[in-house]
This record gives C-alpha cells, structure tokens and sequence, in this order.
C-alpha cells in the first residue's frame, strides 16, 4: 500500500484521523459527535492494524522485523522502522489502550472536543513512533515530540493547578532529554551513524560509555520516573484529565524502560554494569519511600501515582540486575503496569465524573451503591498489589528474582515494597469502597453504565488473563532479552577479566 | 577560474550581477519616486519586490564553484549563494509584511523599499566580501540604509530614539571593526583573506590577534551578540513592526555569513585564537538571551532576546570552526529566518483598531477567538524551542552537532541547558493563548501578511519531511569555504 509498511501505517494512522478531524469536522454539536466516533474508529483500526503487525511477527527470532528503510536527512540519519520482542507488547500495549482514552473522554470532556481528540491522536502517533523507531534521531523526534501534545492536554483540559503541572512536565522532561540529544550526536560522530541496529554492534569506548549512559539516564530517569526526579508525575496525574493520565501512566513512563533495555543495556554494557548498584539504590529508594508517601495522600489520584513511582522502581531494578528473569520480568511489570494503572485511573475518573472530588475523605460505602464498580476497582486495585493470580504478581515476581540473583540485599529491601504497597493500595481501597456512606449524595450515586462495563470489562479479563498465563508476553520478549543479555554479559566477563589482569 | 586580465581591463561583472541589478534598480526607483511623487508606494513596493526576485533567480543560477573579481575584493561561491538566497528571502518577505501597516499608520514613504533594497544590496557586497575593504563598505552600505530604516516613523518618539541609538553604538561598533582591520592590514601586510590566511598560517602575531578581538568585536554587534547586545531590545521594540521583522531576519543573515567568512577564511591559522572569543560571545548570548527574556512582556523585547540567544546558537556552530560547523550554522540560519519571520508575521496578521498585538497579554485566549493563528504561532514557539519534528529542531541539531563533533562538550551542554531555560518564556506564550480566556477582538490580518504566515507555518511544519535537500545544499555551501 503507497509503499508503506505495517508499521509505517501504524504511524501515520493516527495522524490520519487527526487531519479528517481537523480539516472536515466544525465545532457545531453533530461535528462534535461525529468527532468522537471518528478518533474511536482510528484508534480501533490502529488497534486492528496492530494486531496484523503482531500476526506477522514471529517471536522466536531475536532481530528486528518488519522492517522499512527510506531516505531521510543525508545518508547517514535515515527514517527506519522495525520492531522486536521487546517493542512489540508496548506497540500493542499503546494501541489497545488508546480506544479506552477515547471513550474514558466520551461524556466528560465537552469544550474544545475537536482539539483534544487531535491532540490525542497525534499524540499516538507519536507514542508507537517511539516504540518502532530503528534510528536514533527518528527515536528522539517522536520521543520528545510527545511532548507538544501532552503539555495542551494537560494545560487545557486540567484541574485547578494545570498550568503549574503542564509546566513542570514539560521542562523536566525537556532538561533529561536534550542531554540524551547530545549524547545521540556524539554517538553519531563516533559511530558514524544513528541507525539503532548498526549502532547495536557499534563498540563505544569504556570511559565515554559512562558519560553517554549519564545522559542517557537523565532522559529516561525522568521519563520513568525515578526517584528523586519523579515530583513531576504527582502533579502531571492529579491535574490531567483521565484519558490523560490513563496514557502518562500506561504508555509514556514506559518509554523511559523501553530506552533503558533498548539503549543502556546493549550499547554500553558496561556503563551499566558500572551504575547498577547507583540503579538499585535509587529503585529501593523509590519503592520504599514512595509507597510509604502514597499511603499518607488524600488525593485519589496522587495516590496511584505515587504507587506508579514504586512500581517503576521495580522495572528499573529488573533492568539493570542483568539477568533474563529481571529484564523479562521488567517488560511483562511494564506491560502489566500500563493495564493495571491506566485500569486504575480510569476507575477513579469513573467516580470523579459521578462527584467531582479525588479526596479519599469525601468517599466511603460505594459498594452499597456501586456493586460492579467495586468488583472491577478490587480486581485492579488486587493486581496493583500483586496478588498471585493478577498480571501485577507476575512482573514483581520476576524482577524480584532477577534482583536476587544480582544482588540479594537489594531484593531484600525491594520486597517490602510489596507489603507497603498491600498497605497503601487496600486502605485506599478500604476507604473509599467500603464501610457505611457516609456523604447523603453517594445514596444516589449510579453504577457503571453500559460504556463504562465496556471500558472496564476487556481489562478485567486481561489482568486475570496474563496473570494466570504471563506466556505471550514473555515468549514474546524472549529471544530478544536474551539476544541483548549475551552483549551484555560478554561485556561483563570482559570487564571482569580486566579486573583480574589488573590485580 | 578567473579569466586573466590586463590591469586596466574592465572587472569580469557577471559573477557579481545580482548587485548590479539590485543598485542599478534601486536608483531608478529613487528616480520615479522623486518626478511622480503621488501614488506611488505600491508601484515602488512592487518594484522592489520584482528587484529583488530577479537578484534571487540570478544568485540561484550562479556556479558554485568559486570566482573572484575586483582584484580579488570580492567572492561568488557556494557559500555565497546560500546566504544571499537567505538573505534576498528574508528582504523580500519583509517589504511584503510592511506594505499593510506602513499605509495604516500614514508612515508609506517610498523611501522605504529604496533603503530596504539599498540595505540588502549592502548585506549581498558583505556576503561577498573577500577582503577587508569590500566587508567595510557592504557593512556600512547596510548599516547606513538601517539606521534609516529604523526610525523611518519620525513622528514617533520611540522610533527615532531607536534611530539614535542603533547609530550611536552602530558607529562605535564599525570604528572598532576598522582599527581591528587596521591592526590586521598591518601586521600581516594584507587586506585579502586568503593573503592574510597565508601569512597567518603557522603564527599568530599578537597584533594580529589582537586586530582578530576588534574584527570581532565588530562583527559580533552586527550579529548582536552579547556583550554587544545592548542596542537590540530597544531598537526592535522602537522600529515599526515591520521593520524590527526585517531586522530580525536579512541583516542578520548577512552579518553571519560575513562572520563565518572572516573566520574561516582569514583566520584559519589562528582557529584556537577565534575559537576562544566565538565560544565567549555564543555562551553569553544563549545564557543572556534565556534569562533575560523571561522578564518581558512586549513581544517584540522578547523576540529581541529570542535572537540572541538564536544567534549563540548560530555561533556554537562556528565555534567548531569545521565544514559541518559552516553547514550548521547555515541550516540555523534558514531556519531561523522562516521562523522569526514567521512569529512577525503572526503578530502583524492580529491587527485591531488600537494597532496590533503587542504584549504577550494581548494574545490571551488566541486559540478561541482565533485558532488557526494561534495554532501556527504555537508552532513557531514550539519550533523556537527547538521540539521535533518542528523546523528549529532540525536547526539546533546541526548546530549543537557540530559543535559535539568539535569536541567543544561545554559550550554544548551549556547552550542546551539554556535552550531549556528559553523553553519557559516560549511556552509562556502558549500557554497565554490556549489556556488563559480571551480579551481581545482582533480583525483578519492583510491578504499578504496572511500568505507569509502560511508559508512560514508550511516551512515550520513540514521542514521535517522535506529537510533533506536543504541539508544537502547547506553541505555543499559549507564546502566551498574549505
């Protein structure tokens, strides 16, 4: 088709729907409505279309596939496209819970519909440009192209503080990410190049390795985000509006991820064996301390997000303990995270839309009222928790091994980030869902409506599903995390080796 | 090659025909517009418009090869070429964006596109410049013409304070350029750059460096670069809209090309020497034009800084003193010129009865009232930031790659860091249009003004898909000085 791939549809899709929207819809209430289905239906065949991609994708082999190459700026920055194992789940992830954002912001999102459905859309564009980028400048553009997108989202259709968050957001991620450009054209100088699979077996020289892996980390550090530079996610979830929060949590903190085992790992191996303990300090920290301030929040949202922070703690620690089960346990904690928060965030958009209030306080008894809510908002609430049985059980699990085998003292501090986090995360629970209402408006509080069941249902039966069968996902990143982990080690032993010498 | 020629013979002039033209043309307008006098703004615009157009169809047609004439003084290459289409471009858009708001404001003297054409003719002899009299006259033909051009609303206060002030300092400035270039022609003996290369090669003669700090003392005004900055918020805030956008945009072209030429074609033995004074001058014009700006409330202030520290970013890129540093500097500068035009363009396209936005209040709620416009403007800001896929990525990308590639790993992270500072006073205007309510009412800009917002909004835009041909073109430009 036009001689363009899969994945360049994927891309472009998107982009698609925005134009119809922007250049044949107006503002009147039958465009409006027209708007919606519009964004739905684009977000649905690029859901569709992801799934071809997926049926075409074969997971036993370990390089990347369906890949497109075309000229670009020069002959040496070209536009190609491609996917392995790891990309693949968050290409699928970003393309099955875009739909949800849409229909998250069916009924309450009513001024500027036409803008915000542009935004999101192009928004996706830019989110599966990352994941399928096979060149570092093409990687940045959509990286940091997002950007654009989201600081609308959140500056228009925010809460009260939005233009604060909109702010903070954006230059935070900005300062991480321009030192990682730099860092990109050193690499290009060096290496000659910026295609990601040349650059794959490129060897970068073992001091310069830590300064790129510095900025690399600045970028990504923020993006995931690590403790201490995550005060930016707080604020960004609690004034964004659902579908918004939804996609931060569910897709654009794993970027962060996606680059660490993308480019830390392989191209400089020994950079990160160099700075896994500092990785592992900061993942306990992160685990630890956050769960502990998410258990003292009134704000609903705060809550959840602060719980995001501790859960990418557990990511960042299954990355860099370098071994299969941390780096697989890291993807299928990423995949399962963006089911189980987006899950999250949209269950307390649910209330927020029926009562307009994230204080924790304000809430109490729903289940009296809201039977179905409370069986959906446990089953997430369950799996954020990581009970056995969830998706969330499976991806902690992991990583937790893969950080015991690295480092046991390191598991033993991350694993009571579990208990912390059955702490926070059932209070909250206790809290809003449980106990006798307490505020006269909940007695007539509905329960969810037909579009809401629909929303909620699909990711009930995922979380249950990959956590009773985590196989797709971790067949799926397998050949790949291992096909990384051999540089990686090979890297190891060297450096080892050198150590002997030396003494 | 130059075709030998007896001593007396008349200089080989076709390589330098588009100057030609361009003077030739302006004093025929001159002439109409003295015997006609009545009604005859718009025939002189048109004019100068066609004038312009044919110098740009005769530069493009040039080889790219390089040629000298007039005893060498002057220079047609590739990198000439480059520049002068940046340049004719920028004039050209910039009579365009005048022709409305020149008649509103009862100031349409048909001087006006005399002096606009009479400065670009100086602006192509600087480009042009291979010695140092041929840089003194294009420099002064220009500067002579913008004085002019910047207090041209004589019975506006701030206008002619404007006037005043960029000839006061615009003189000090071309007085120290001279003694530098005295100091040069008398420690090397030469006025030619590739004389004064030659003798330069292996040694630095402390008078000659010290010749080097003045020349570039000079030249770093006429790029307002800081320290040598203080002259431009208060001209581009008292000059007529138009004109701060024609400042902004051509002369600045012209001084940056005229930059790079001194540097790397007189001054390539001393590259360590200039290297130092480049960096001084790019790392105090990102670091001073980021945080200064994020105090002003005028647009056009703003913008001043904004060029500031767009023009430390141009530098960085010469301070790499390398092809790709030249290529850089030329992809910035394209770059840049589209986009401040751009922003010009949108504020004069938002016209009312008291006149046109002039504060960053003055846009609030932009994005309802008009959204098209606000939507093109915060690209333009998103682009001056420098976010891909938007067209200023492109620019500082090569800037900073450049410099990466120079191993110049200081000024490099500084010049980002400051990028990010200059994000908030960018992003603030935004945020003014989209998430502030409106106050304003403003009226559909001039048919013209409105094209050139169209063009610089495809340019910002799409500059992504289609950069390759530009890129490659700024290759060969930079080529042709090495």
């Amino acid at each position: 088709m036009l001689g363009l791939g899969i994945l360049s549809g994927l891309v472009l899709l998107p982009l698609a729907g925005a134009f119809i929207i922007a250049f044949l819809l107006k503002d009147d209430e039958a465009s409006v409505r027209n708007t919606r289905w519009v964004a739905l239906w684009t977000t649905l065949a690029v859901f569709i279309l992801s799934l071809v991609a997926w049926n075409s994708f074969d997971t036993a082999k370990a390089g990347f596939q369906l890949i497109e190459r075309r000229e670009w700026l020069g002959d040496s920055i070209v536009y190609q496209l491609g996917v392995d194992g790891i990309s693949m789940p968050f290409v699928l992830l970003t393309a099955f819970l875009m739909p949800f954002c849409i229909v998250a912001s069916w009924e309450s999102v009513n001024k500027r519909v036409r803008e915000y459905m542009i935004a999101f859309l192009v928004l996706e564009t830019m989110m599966i440009g990352v994941f399928v980028a096979l060149d570092l400048v093409l990687f940045y553009v959509f990286f940091e192209a997002g950007l654009i997108p989201m600081f609308l989202i959140i500056g228009i259709w925010g809460g009260a503080r939005r233009i604060y968050a909109s702010f903070k957001l954006f230059l935070y991620t900005l300062l991480g990410s321009v030192l990682m450009l730099l860092a990109i054209m050193f690499m290009y100088w060096d290496a000659g190049t910026t295609d990601i699979v040349k650059l794959l077996t490129h060897k970068f020289d073992a001091k310069i390795q830590l300064w790129l892996w510095l900025a690399f980390f600045a970028s990504f550090a923020v993006k995931m985000p690590m403790w201490p530079v995550h005060t930016w996610l707080p604020d960004a979830h609690v004034e964004a509006p659902t579908a918004g929060s939804v996609i931060l949590a569910g897709i654009l903190l794993k970027m962060g991820g996606y680059g660490f085992i993308r480019f830390s790992l392989p191209m400089f191996p020994e950079a990160s064996q160099y700075f896994a303990p500092l990785v592992f300090a900061l993942s306990v920290i992160a685990i630890i301390y956050t769960s502990l301030v998410a258990m003292m929040q009134d704000d609903i949202k705060k809550l959840i997000a602060y719980s995001s922070v501790a859960h990418m703690g557990f990511v960042t620690m299954g990355i860099f303990s370098g071994n299969a089960q941390g780096v697989q346990g890291a993807v299928f904690q990423m995949v399962s995270h963006g089911l189980v928060s987006g899950a999250l965030f949209l269950c307390v958009g649910i209330v927020y839309d029926r009562m307009h209030t994230r204080e924790i306080t304000a809430y109490g008894g729903l289940v009296n009222r809201m039977p179905w809510y409370a069986l959906a908002f446990m089953v997430f609430t369950m799996a954020n928790v990581g009970l056995p049985g969830t998706s969330g059980f499976v991806g902690e699990f992991l990583t937790l091994m893969g950080a015991f085998k690295a480092n046991t003292w390191v598991a033993f501090f991350a694993t009571t980030g579990v208990i912390l986090s059955a702490a926070y995360a059932l209070w909250l629970y206790a809290r809003v869902v449980f106990g006798e209402i307490k505020n006269p408006v909940f007695e007539t509080i509905p329960d969810l409506d037909r579009r809401e069941m629909a929303m909620l249902a699909p990711l009930v039966v995922l979380v249950i599903y990959y956590g009773v069968q985590p196989g797709p996902i971790l067949d799926a990143c397998a050949a790949s995390v291992d096909q990384i982990l051999k540089t990686y080690n090979a890297a190891a032993s060297a450096v080892a080796k050198t150590a002997l010498l030396a003494k | 090659m130059i075709p030998t020629q007896p001593v007396f013979a008349i200089p080989y002039l076709s390589i330098a025909l588009p100057e030609i033209v361009l003077a030739c043309g302006a004093l025929v307008m001159i002439l109409i517009g003295a015997i006609k006098r009545e009604n005859v703004q718009s025939l002189i615009e048109s004019i100068a418009i066609g004038l312009m157009l044919a110098a740009l169809l005769l530069v493009v047609m040039q080889d790219v090869e390089a040629v000298r004439t007039f005893d060498n003084a002057f220079i047609s290459d590739g990198f000439s070429r480059f520049m002068k289409v940046l340049t004719l471009t920028g004039s050209m858009l910039a009579i365009l964006l005048s022709m409305d708001f020149m008649r509103s404001r009862g100031i349409d003297k048909f001087e006006y596109p005399v002096l606009i054409t009479l400065a670009t003719l100086g602006m192509m002899m600087m480009i042009s410049a291979n010695d140092l009299m041929a840089l003194y006259i294009g420099l002064e033909l220009q500067s002579l013409a913008l004085y002019v051009v910047a207090s041209i609303h004589r019975d506006n206060s701030k206008s002619s304070e404007a006037g005043l002030k960029y000839f006061v300092l615009g003189a000090l400035s071309s007085g120290m350029l001279l003694y530098g270039a005295s100091l040069i022609y008398g420690f090397t003996g030469n006025v030619n750059f590739e004389t004064i290369a030659k003798v330069l090669e292996g040694k630095a003669p402390t008078g000659a460096v010290f010749g080097l700090v003045f020349v570039s003392a000079g030249l770093a005004f006429k790029v307002s670069a800081v320290p040598f900055h203080m002259w431009t918020p208060d001209v581009y805030e008292g000059s007529p809209t138009p004109v701060t956008a024609f400042f902004a945009g051509a002369p600045k072209m012209a001084a940056m090309a005229l930059f790079v030429r001194v540097m790397i074609d007189a001054f390539p033995g001393i590259t360590q020497q200039w290297q130092q004074i480049v960096t001084f001058l790019a790392i105090a014009s990102m670091v001073l034009g980021a945080f200064a700006a994020i105090g002003q409330q005028n647009l056009k202030r703003l913008m001043a800084y904004s060029s500031i520290s767009n023009m430390g970013y141009a530098l960085t890129a010469l301070a790499a003193g390398t092809l790709n540093g030249v290529q850089g500097v030329a992809i910035f500068m394209a770059v840049y010129l589209m986009m401040t035009i751009g922003v010009f363009a949108c504020i004069l396209a938002l016209r009312n009865e008291n006149g046109h936005a002039e504060t960053i209040s003055d846009l609030a709620g932009l994005s309802k009232t008009r959204p098209a416009m606000a939507f093109v403007l915060a690209m333009l800001m998103f682009s001056l930031i420098g976010i891909p896929p938007l067209a200023g990525f492109f620019g500082k990308f090569y800037a900073f790659a450049a410099a990466i590639q120079a191993k110049l790993y200081i000024l490099s992270v500084i010049g980002i860091v400051a990028s990010v500072v200059s994000a908030f006073y960018y992003l603030r205007i935004v945020k003014v249009m989209y998430f502030d309510e409106a106050s304003t009412t403003y009226r559909d800009g001039a048919l013209e003004v409105r094209a050139v917002v169209v063009l610089a909004a495809g340019f910002v835009l799409l500059f992504g898909l289609f950069a390759g041909p530009l890129i490659a073109s700024a290759a060969s430009a930079a080529k042709s000085l090495f």
